[in-house]
């Protein structure tokens, strides 16, 4: 039985919530009516985007390194504030929010990601993180989308994935992936009521056009505002997309994946007060979502994760701020998640001629892991190639 | 009146099949105004009622000469006065602070809109639709954008040379564009020298101008890229300069041929492959007849226009007067793009408006920003333009805009906020004065759509009204056909939100 069809057939016998295994990993037991039948989909999956590159060496500060301090002399982060993870690194102190995941152990912190022949711009470095393709490979569809083209999530999801907050649509971009992109819940209720469904589908064209209305009335019917959180969410832009992603969940509507966008990382100039507000309202909106989905008792099957185009130049630019980079941190954290430090440290005595850092896990193997430990799926057919999983989830 | 209006296109059809057996007969006979609506809606951004009548009677040809005779090689708008700006030489940048520079990058955001504006005025007000359509193909196909090139009148320069050779010759254009220096820079020609060839136009040069892919190998990229070695820009003047010092006069081996090739002798062999020909060919007949080209049509007319020796005009009238092209199968057959339905619109329902801005960034909140290609490929175009967002964004926009076209304000203040909310959003200081400035201009935008539909309008004669109104707005019958209101103003309300508004 192929994995498609296995899928539909839980889908058609779907009215029993179960905790399942597959492949012998299991998922979460859901909470009553909190998930929808049987399918490794029940297992969320939310995306962070730091948009604009975040700066990765001021978020996981390698604070025992002596270069740092001499790369940054205006801007590094001084080692009493750091918020210690190991001898080496610790986090920016606008990230204590995180702390509380990290001595619970659900923080993941994974360095040094990055891909062989980096570009620095923006716009296609983060196509490239998008789509999962080499540095000079154009791929049309985001690697989410290939995911789901290839195993969709049950039918009666309201979507494979939602894009909260951009229109862009990201790794959830392409054919054959039933995506929603939405600022506000109540305001896509409000716009849905555009849409229409049925009629004669008199040409492809046609079809495709009816397809996405009856893919917006479909998740329509799915969404509401109704659950009353005794989260308190930042009020702040990236707060409101918590509350909106905390209230996707809520409904009960059946939704894969979630990806948020967090904007303003893009810090060439005087950096340091933009870049503490970031990575503040970054750390308590990921404490806010977990305090959301632990309410709706989603949190052991929820999986958190940042993404960026790249990272940003260890040397220090001459307007207090930092150009464009290659390697970066990122973090995962969720109920499942087994914390800890990941990857390599950023190698401040290996740049190379444009200054930059050398990468040591390649990005897809993030989404290996995603897509093979956390959903079950083959990430080898959807990433055209093996990337090797990451050990950050627990069996 | 949906079944109606299929039994009025099932009746044409009969009648071609019944009166003219022969395709010659049927070429001379006047194409009447469901074709004349096809072929000016394919070409151009909304034919009006009329446009549509002084076409009707015209044959195939005659019509399509018609389109092609009134080409133009200028824009009649006059270009904003910076356009003939010199770059910032080097030196200059060199010694900028971070502020000069924020403040120099600034400048070319603003000149980028201004120059949308520029451009969007022109295809809403030219003579020839046609041109314009054909320019944003040439745009989409050489694909080259702001984010990039940044110094935004090298951008106005590759938009006058495309539209000079928008219905030209294509080898005549492909030189110029491999001499252009917004594609010296966008894909790094510019800084490309002998001891460390730079492939980037090598690699799109082979496959997205001319061969597409699977026709060339690895190894005539990296020979083909030391041929167009010290082809550059000169930075004091911003024009094309030809670096003798970097260029590699050695020998190369491109597809099978050597010798001591500069890019011209590349492009030669590049033009006289079969597969480039049917590569432009294919990829026009997704823009103008169907998304599936027949492949033996795109054969056939893909030798003629290389025998033409890529005459551009020629190609064009062997499709506009193919019988694919007017194949009822074809009709509604493509997805407007965002430009389309937004210049469309206006021209459509004669929306006037002193400030271009709104429409410009409606267009781009929908997925395409001119002069800010995604990427190298261009837009990918077709389905790919609608996703639920985008969707949504498009009924978001018309139902605002048609709802009540007074408070157009509104709408049009939402959509900025929505352009904030997905783009790189602008420091606060100047989003706020772009808002003021905005709302200011906006009060001058006044339409009457009450006065547009009462144009249909014939005494006693409702139904026809409706059709005819149906008739140039939709590209096929609508998917609604509900006559709740007498009110030829709420006839187009409905029309612009059936899904078929979506089609051209």
């Amino acid at each position: 039985m192929n994995r498609r069809h296995f899928l539909q057939t839980l889908g058609a016998a779907a009215s029993v919530p179960l905790a399942g295994t597959f492949n012998g990993v299991s998922w979460a037991a859901p909470a009553p009516s909190a998930t929808i039948g049987n399918t490794p989909y029940n297992n969320l999956l939310i995306l962070i985007e730091l948009k604009g590159a975040n700066d990765g060496l001021n978020t996981v500060v390698p604070f025992a390194n002596p270069a740092y301090a001499t790369l940054r002399p205006r801007i590094a982060i001084a080692r009493d504030q750091v918020l210690q993870l190991s001898e080496q690194e610790g986090l920016h102190p606008s990230l204590k929010p995180l702390m509380a995941l990290w001595e619970n152990k659900e923080l993941a912190v994974v360095q040094g990601l990055g891909y062989p022949n980096p570009n620095l711009s923006h716009f296609r470095s983060i196509e490239i993180w998008d789509t999962a393709s080499k540095s000079e490979e154009y791929l049309d569809a985001g690697w989410l989308a290939r995911a789901f083209a290839a195993a969709p999530a049950p039918r009666q999801f309201a979507a494979d994935g939602v894009v909260v907050g951009s229109s862009d649509m990201g790794p959830l971009s392409g054919q054959g992936v039933r995506t929603i992109a939405l600022a506000d819940t109540a305001q896509f209720l409000r716009n849905a009521r555009l849409a229409q469904a049925g009629g004669d589908q008199r040409n492809a064209a046609l079809k495709h056009i009816l397809s996405v209305e009856q893919e917006i009335l479909h998740a329509a019917g799915k969404l509401n505002t109704n659950f009353a959180f005794k989260t308190e969410f930042p009020r702040n832009g990236f707060g409101n997309q918590v509350r909106t992603a905390a209230q996707l969940v809520a409904s009960k509507a059946g939704i894969a994946t979630i990806r948020l966008t967090h904007t303003g990382f893009d810090t060439h100039a005087n950096q340091l007060g933009t870049h503490a507000n970031l990575l503040k309202d970054l750390a308590e909106g990921i404490a806010a979502l977990k305090s959301a989905m632990q309410e709706l008792n989603r949190w052991d099957s929820t999986l958190v994760m940042t993404y960026a185009e790249f990272g940003r130049r260890p040397k220090e630019n001459q307007s207090s701020g930092t150009d464009h980079g290659t390697a970066s941190v990122h973090f995962v954290t969720g109920g499942k998640v087994k914390g800890g430090l990941y990857g390599e440290g950023p190698q401040l005595a290996r740049l190379d001629g444009n200054g930059n850092l050398p990468f040591a896990v390649d990005f897809r193997s993030m989404y290996a892991t995603v897509i093979d430990k956390w959903w079950q799926g083959d990430s080898a057919k959807v990433l055209g190639g093996k990337f090797a999983a990451l050990d950050w989830l627990k069996a | 009146m949906k079944k109606h209006l299929l039994s009025l296109f099932a009746s044409a059809l009969l009648a071609v099949g019944l009166h003219v057996p022969a395709a010659n007969a049927a070429e001379s006979k006047p194409i009447g105004a469901e074709a004349a609506r096809h072929l000016l809606n394919r070409t151009g951004f909304a034919a009006t009622d009329a446009d549509i009548k002084s076409f009707a009677s015209l044959s195939r040809e005659e019509a399509a000469d018609k389109l092609l005779r009134a080409a133009v090689t200028d824009a009649l708008q006059k270009p904003p006065a910076w356009v003939n700006d010199a770059p910032p030489s080097p030196a200059k940048l060199q010694a900028m602070s971070q502020e000069e520079r924020m403040a120099e990058q600034r400048k070319n955001v603003e000149h980028a809109f201004e120059l949308r504006e520029w451009w969007f005025r022109e295809m809403l007000t030219t003579p020839s639709p046609l041109t314009e359509k054909m320019t944003l193909f040439w745009h989409n196909h050489f694909a080259t954008s702001q984010q990039k090139v940044r110094f935004t009148p090298l951008l106005y320069n590759q938009n006058v040379m495309l539209r000079r050779n928008a219905l030209g010759n294509f080898n005549s254009m492909l030189r110029q564009v491999a001499r252009d220096p917004a594609m010296l820079i966008y894909l790094d020609g510019a800084n490309s020298r002998k001891e460390q060839p730079n492939e980037n136009f090598a690699r799109e040069v082979m496959e997205l101008f001319t061969l597409g892919e699977g026709h060339y190998t690895e190894k005539d990229i990296k020979e083909a890229a030391r041929a167009f070695t010290g082809w550059s820009v000169d930075r004091e003047t911003g024009q094309y300069m030809f670096r003798r010092g970097i260029h590699d006069y050695g020998v190369k081996t491109v597809l099978g041929k050597s010798g001591n090739f500069d890019g011209d002798q590349v492009i030669d062999i590049l033009l006289r492959k079969p597969e480039t020909a049917q590569f432009l060919t294919r990829k026009l007949w997704k823009e103008f007849i169907s998304p599936l080209p027949d492949e033996v049509q795109v054969k056939r007319m893909a030798e003629e226009f290389r025998e033409s020796g890529y005459n551009i005009a020629k190609l064009m009238r062997i499709m506009l007067t193919s019988d694919a092209f007017h194949s009822m199968d074809n009709r509604a057959a493509l997805i407007k793009s965002p430009v389309e339905l937004v210049v469309g619109t206006m021209k459509q329902f004669e929306i006037e408006t002193p400030n271009m801005r709104p429409f410009v960034l409606a267009a781009a909140l929908l997925g395409q920003n001119v002069f800010s290609p995604p990427n190298v490929k261009g837009w990918p175009g077709g389905e790919a333009w609608i996703n639920s967002a985008t969707l949504l964004g498009r009924k978001q926009l018309i139902d605002r805009l048609f709802r009540n076209e007074d408070r157009m304000e509104v709408a049009l203040r939402n959509m900025d906020e929505m352009a904030m909310m997905t783009g790189n959003p602008p420091p606060p200081g100047r989003e706020a004065r772009q808002q003021r400035q905005m709302e200011r201009q906006m009060g001058g935008i006044r339409w009457n759509l009450d006065k547009w539909a009462e144009g249909f309008v014939q005494p006693g004669r409702t139904d026809e009204a409706r059709e005819s109104m149906t008739r140039v707005v939709l590209a096929m019958a609508p998917q609604n056909s509900s006559r709740a209101s007498e009110k030829p103003a709420d006839w187009a309300r409905q029309l612009v939100t059936d899904p078929v508004y979506q089609l051209k």
